[in-house]
């Protein structure tokens, strides 16, 4: 089959791979027909992530068709049409059962290597490096799923392809922002970055009752459409101090909840940005947490910030005085989708959430490395490029 | 290549002149564990003791490795902690290179510990899909591999 594979540090290919095959009996194969770029994908291609094979399958956000189940799969059947969330759980250790997905105690099958980096081995991603279990991406024809009862889920009838896509990564991603971030009716929210999950965590705060939503980034076509798709307010932070503009627009006090969901490879302005860019280049940092620092800066007294950008390793001048001394609470997580998908795809299906304006470019798999080059360049007004390997 | 070789020559730069100061008492040093090669390897699994060991028959893959295994119900409705380390341990704990070769008695008995768990809760160990590689081999690869090859085996338990 055709497969979009990591070859070297910003070098992609489209490859003829092995077919994938059913390796456990909770396993499907899922014949992929919508797969989307991400931001944390940026991560593998720059080599920040340093635990990819040159010819790993890359992509983790997709909607499919079941096409064959292995023989304990009692959930779904060959012809459902499924969104499969990006992170693998087993649905039955002590994590998946209390709702924490992304900290799955069965599904990475080489849980040494996070465990030396962070102290504790995290749940298995497609394609997002052998670190996160190995497992081949969905920019392909097909993608085996393990467990799959626990991490595919039917699409309603009515939701479309380009909304239900997302239901897999981006919108689960921010609503757990907005959720796990404490947002509460009458809350004032700011989210960094008006990428797909920034936009989603912004509209998930709006939708969790916050009384205003302020989204900061520097791409005039990013911050126009989270106007005119999100609804909320937008800052230009190359234009204006984010946290001075905070404070005028919230009486003094600060956001009550700040939802970082850039990254670790954070833009930012001035002295800190050239510093960061040295340092990271150098590896003497390994991530640039700019956008981490001005949210703990811009929160309110006794708020709260959540981080939902991907970051990998260590970061230098990490604000802990801030945090202490402002009684901050600060949470992140990867993203525990299977908590949030049922519901969101029902948001989706009432259209109280529409994701599917995040598509702006959409071409086949043989186009992957173009589609690339136009999200990590934001080049045409890129935010998501979907892949469909079928049309 | 040149980048990694730098890197690895400052790295041992490093490391040569920490080992230095430390031996001229200039600088406290991190302690070994005496007790590394001792220690039990626990792991918590979401079922509760009469399942994990009904009629005091251990999980199938304990059975495969010649160790002591202890049992507790773990607090907080977690379920039961699960324990186990290499019989006829030796004095001191086994090192970096005895684990790369594979050789480590205790790498054994952390997967068996492991799969337990995961055939426990899920009925299954999950496979990788390294298995059927889609990857080509390149000299970064190589070093990564000498870092992913026991990685299976590794883990906090």
């Amino acid at each position: 089959m055709k497969a979009v594979c990591w070859q070297g540090v910003n070098e992609l290919s489209v490859e003829r791979v092995p077919d994938p095959a059913i390796l456990n009996a909770q396993d499907a194969i899922v014949k992929v027909t919508a797969s989307t770029t991400c931001g944390s994908d940026l991560h593998l291609l720059g080599g920040h992530i340093p635990a990819m094979r040159a010819g790993d399958v890359i992509g983790h956000e997709f909607l499919g068709e079941i096409v064959e189940t292995g023989p304990e799969v009692t959930r779904h059947r060959p012809g459902d049409r499924v969104v499969v969330c990006s992170i693998i759980g087993c649905g039955r250790c002590w994590s998946c059962r209390h709702g924490d997905w992304s900290l799955c105690e069965n599904s990475n099958p080489n849980p040494g290597i996070t465990d030396l980096m962070w102290g504790g081995s995290t749940a298995g991603i497609f394609g997002y490096s052998h670190a996160m279990g190995g497992f081949r991406g969905s920019h392909a024809e097909y993608v085996r799923v393990p467990f799959a009862d626990h991490n595919a889920f039917t699409v309603p009838e009515g939701v479309s392809d380009m909304d239900a896509v997302f239901a897999s990564d981006a919108v689960p991603t921010g609503w757990m922002g907005a959720d796990l971030g404490g947002v509460r009716p009458g809350d004032v929210v700011a989210v960094w970055g008006c990428g797909g999950v920034g936009q989603m965590a912004a509209r998930a705060a709006m939708l969790l009752g916050a009384e205003r939503v302020v989204a900061i980034d520097r791409y005039p076509e990013r911050l126009a459409m989270t106007t005119r798709h999100v609804g909320c307010e937008v800052v230009d932070y190359t234009t204006t101090d984010v946290v001075s503009e905070l404070r005028e627009r919230t009486g003094g006090r600060g956001p009550d909840v700040c939802i970082e969901a850039v990254g670790m490879e954070a833009d930012s302005t001035g002295l800190q940005r050239v510093y960061d860019g040295v340092k990271q280049r150098l590896r003497l940092e390994q991530d640039r947490p700019a956008a981490v620092r001005e949210a703990i800066h811009a929160c309110r007294k006794g708020g709260s910030v959540f981080v939902l950008g991907v970051f990998a390793g260590f970061v230098d001048k990490f604000p802990l005085g801030a945090l202490m001394n402002k009684g901050l609470t600060l949470r992140g997580a990867q993203q525990h989708g299977q908590r949030y998908i049922p519901k969101l795809l029902e948001l989706i299906g009432r259209g109280d959430l529409k994701p599917s304006h995040l598509a702006t470019h959409t071409m086949t798999l043989d186009e992957g490395p173009r589609g690339y080059d136009l999200f990590r360049n934001k080049k045409d007004g890129c935010v998501r490029a979907v892949f469909r390997p079928w049309i | 290549m040149r980048r990694l070789i730098a890197a690895a020559a400052v790295a041992a730069a490093g490391l040569g002149a920490a080992r230095w100061a430390a031996a001229r008492g200039r600088m406290p040093v991190s302690a070994r564990d005496p007790l590394a090669a001792g220690r039990w390897l626990g792991v918590t699994i979401n079922r509760p003791p009469e399942e994990v060991a009904p009629g005091e028959r251990l999980p199938e893959p304990l059975t495969r490795v010649d160790a002591e295994v202890r049992m507790n119900r773990a607090p907080g409705g977690r379920g039961t902690e699960l324990y186990a380390r290499p019989r006829g341990r030796t004095a001191r704990a086994e090192g970096a290179l005895t684990r790369l070769r594979g050789e480590d008695s205790r790498t054994a008995v952390r997967t068996a510990l492991r799969e337990a768990k995961s055939l426990l809760e899920t009925g299954d160990v999950l496979r990788s899909d390294e298995e059927i590689a889609t990857t080509r081999p390149t000299l970064p690869g190589k070093v990564l591999d000498l870092a992913l090859g026991r990685a299976s085996e590794g883990g906090r338990l």
